[in-house]
């Protein structure tokens, strides 16, 4: 599963993209605990919303090997 | 044309989205126009620099731009966002509405600018003097 990394997400990861493996059938909810355990900086921000093939999606949608999913830092667009 | 999308590292032009939104119909245009400011926070801004999920935030601005045509009765709706680099003075958006009346044109323009600081995937990070920070990421 790919996932693409916006914003200061990407200074978090340190790249712009990561490959997952292992997170078919699992929730995004699923996906937020694992970041969060792996990233503590995931805790201090204002939010982080997370899309799956270009949509915002709910923590309890279920992902696919095949999802391109982002994360999605609070925006400042404008 | 009813509605007009688009993001681009390009300069944005005010005439050209007026070119955009004109229509017999319409008895009012209403722009917003967001321009880059050279202080936050009471510390001087050098530049900032917008990135966006592209494709996504494509999606996203023309859900807003649906929804002010269903919602107000604006008869045209235009936004465009510029990314990369931005200096002072530049414009980074423009929304701009044509309506057949004003009070449509003002309240449209106000929903879709205000709605896209929220729901669009698009990030700015300011150049300060004290350093780089990405806006709103932190409490």
């Amino acid at each position: 599963m790919k996932v693409l990394a916006f914003g200061i997400t990407k200074d978090i990861l340190g790249k712009s993209e990561i490959q997952l493996r292992d997170f078919e059938g699992q929730t995004v909810g699923d996906l937020r605990s694992y970041l969060r355990n792996k990233h503590r900086e995931f805790d201090q921000l204002n939010s982080l919303a997370i899309a799956v093939n270009e949509e915002y999606a709910q923590d309890h949608a279920t992902l696919n090997e095949s999802d391109v999913v982002a994360l999605i830092p609070p925006v400042s667009g404008g | 044309m009813t509605k007009n999308i688009h993001i681009t590292r390009e300069t944005l032009s005010i005439d050209a989205c007026r070119s955009l939104i004109a229509a017999p119909k319409n008895g009012g245009e209403c722009f917003f126009v967001g321009t880059v400011r050279n202080v936050t926070k009471g510390e001087r801004v050098e530049k900032l620099v917008f990135e966006a999920y592209e494709p996504m935030a494509i999606k996203e601005m023309h859900k807003i731009a649906d929804t002010t045509l269903l919602n107000y009765e604006a008869s045209t709706v235009v936004i465009h966002h510029r990314i990369g680099e931005l200096h002072i003075g530049e414009i980074p958006v423009i929304i701009a509405v044509g309506a057949p009346h004003r009070d449509a044109a003002f309240k449209a323009c106000r929903f879709a600018i205000d709605t896209l600081k929220e729901t669009v995937p698009i990030w700015k990070k300011e150049f300060l003097e004290s350093g780089e920070v990405w806006v709103s990421a932190h409490p």
